[in-house]
């Protein structure tokens, strides 16, 4: 009895964190649309809807009724696994993320995670980085010279942040000894001034960067790079399969953002007067918002570039950060 | 004798000489420049910059199909026949000067002598499949009675369209009703010209 309610339980939670990542990854289009141009003093979509709000929803039309072309030469069964490959390990690893605080409905209490496993930052990272197989598989399969270049810079960019990412996220798990995120979130439970930002803020500008590159965002959206590359692996990609590489990108903003706002900002615990459920949904916005402000601001790197930061600058100060943290640990 | 000395004479203030970066020598140099660019936080400069654009919120956009830009006189759109504004005339005169300059060779007009004993201007085309808009026509004409417009939205389904002296004569009801507007001359600055103008630095 109690394992169907649990199945019932988890399932009903799948549904609604798909569809509501899904539905903010798409609401984050319009909103970087938006955001894009009012920094450079455009207006962004204003037509269809009111301030264009309904552009969303004339974009998910074009998509889905947009013809579905698998150009000459592909290798067929990867080309069309390859976008489902990035959107649906993107959907992956947001089930090892809590978003909210407990809260109880009709008398059952509710953990706002769909699994809480005892790995869960592992998982998390482990599922984000599969996603690198969308971009490396549609870049191989398309028969293209700019997907084939463009899957070529998504290995090397999954070979240098990895490693930055990993290693910075080291010294939070050695001051906490567990890989869960509710644990992590619960570390930093009492307020601003316990929020493991100030104790690791070395780390917490690793993770930030890496964060960028893993998302493929704008200093290091090398990947796609239009100048570049016309738009790398997604070159050949139309209609709902483009449509299912770009759900997966917001989808991994959005996870890294809750990331972030989990292992260092203090998660969901109540901030001040906030409740802990708005203070994330505070955090997560801006965080996203962020994603979009350096997107407007910033160049971005060449791919040697990407490889000299991740190597010889970030990776030499992620073990110095663990070393000291180690030191003052003992 | 200094050649900056004569540059400077024309210069508005606001100018800046950038004579170049040097180029660091040692490694301690490069090591000097990684670090002052790594601190100097020319980054967050440039998020700075976008973040209060969009705090300001000065916004640029000609929403098209709802506004329009005033084009100035100077532009060159499809032609225009006049008429003359004392009788309603056209004011072609049927000298072929357009037609003899025309360097796309794309004005072809017909003439005849009418019962007055004045010249009849019969038809008058333009190919605007060949038309290079370069306005010489508009310039050699020395009635004023063929000009460029203003009108930039020349999409249409037939490349005839627009080019006949019907389509390009101002029609008579619309000039009755004094719509027609003077053609301020080939090369006409728009009124509000004068604030554009700018001392640029003049290299002897």
């Amino acid at each position: 009895m109690i394992e169907t309610a649990l199945i019932i339980e988890t399932v009903v939670k799948a549904v609604v964190v798909l569809s509501v990542v899904a539905g903010m990854g798409a609401f984050a289009t319009f909103i970087e649309r938006k955001v894009l141009a009012f920094m450079q003093r455009r207006l962004g979509p204003m037509f269809v809807g009111p301030y264009g709000l309904l552009q969303l929803a004339a974009d998910g039309i074009k998509l889905f009724t947009k013809e579905d072309i698998i150009p000459q030469n592909t290798i067929k069964p990867i080309f069309i696994i390859a976008p489902v490959i990035a959107a649906s390990s993107a959907f992956v690893a947001v089930a090892a993320v809590p978003y909210f605080p407990e809260f109880t409905v009709f008398g059952y209490t509710i953990h706002p995670i769909i699994s809480d496993i005892n790995v869960g930052l592992l998982f998390v990272m482990g599922a984000a980085s599969v996603g690198m197989y969308g971009p490396l598989l549609a870049g191989l399969s398309s028969a293209n010279k700019w997907s084939l270049l463009g899957g070529a810079r998504a290995v090397i960019q999954l070979l240098s942040f990895e490693v930055v990412s990993g290693l910075s996220i080291l010294a939070p798990i050695m001051m906490i000894g567990s890989l869960s995120l509710i644990d992590m979130n619960d570390y930093q439970i009492g307020g601003v001034a316990n929020w493991l930002v100030w104790k690791q803020p070395l780390a917490f500008v690793l993770f930030a960067i890496a964060g960028f590159a893993e998302t493929n965002r704008t200093p290091f959206d090398l990947v796609e790079f239009e100048a570049e590359i016309v738009s790398g692996y997604a070159t050949e990609y139309s209609g709902m399969r483009w449509g299912l590489f770009f759900i997966g990108e917001y989808a991994n903003m959005i996870t890294i953002s809750v990331l972030v706002s989990i292992i260092f900002l203090g998660g969901y615990n109540d901030m001040w007067f906030i409740p802990g459920a708005l203070a994330m949904l505070i955090k997560v916005s801006l965080w996203i918002f962020l994603f979009l402000w350096v997107r407007a601001a910033w160049p971005h790197i060449r791919p040697d570039q990407l490889m000299w930061l991740c190597w010889k600058v970030l990776m030499p100060l992620s073990l110095l950060n663990i070393l000291i943290t180690g030191i003052v640990l003992v | 004798m200094e050649l900056r000395g004569f540059k400077n004479r024309n210069i508005s203030p606001g100018y800046i000489f950038f004579e170049g970066e040097t180029k660091p020598q040692t490694s301690w140099d490069r090591f000097k420049r990684f670090s002052a660019r790594a601190v100097k936080g020319e980054l967050f400069v440039g998020l700075w910059i976008v973040f209060r654009e969009m705090i300001k919120f000065d916004i640029c956009t000609v929403q098209y199909p709802l506004e329009k830009i005033r084009m100035s006189p100077r532009y060159r759109a499809i032609h225009k026949l006049l008429r003359l504004f004392e009788s309603g005339h056209e004011r072609c005169i049927g000298c072929g000067l357009c037609e003899k300059i025309c360097i796309a060779n794309c004005i072809k007009m017909d003439t005849k002598v009418d019962e007055k004993s004045r010249k009849l201007v019969t038809e008058y085309s333009i190919n605007f499949g060949r038309c290079i808009f370069c306005g010489y026509c508009a310039e050699v004409c020395p009635e004023l009675a063929i000009v460029h417009g203003d009108d930039y939205e020349h999409a249409s389904e037939q490349r005839a369209h627009f080019g006949f002296k019907e389509d390009m004569l101002t029609p008579l009801d619309k000039f009755k009703a004094n719509k027609q507007k003077e053609f301020p001359g080939f090369g006409a600055l728009s009124k509000d010209a004068d604030k554009f103008v700018k001392k640029t630095p003049l290299a002897y």
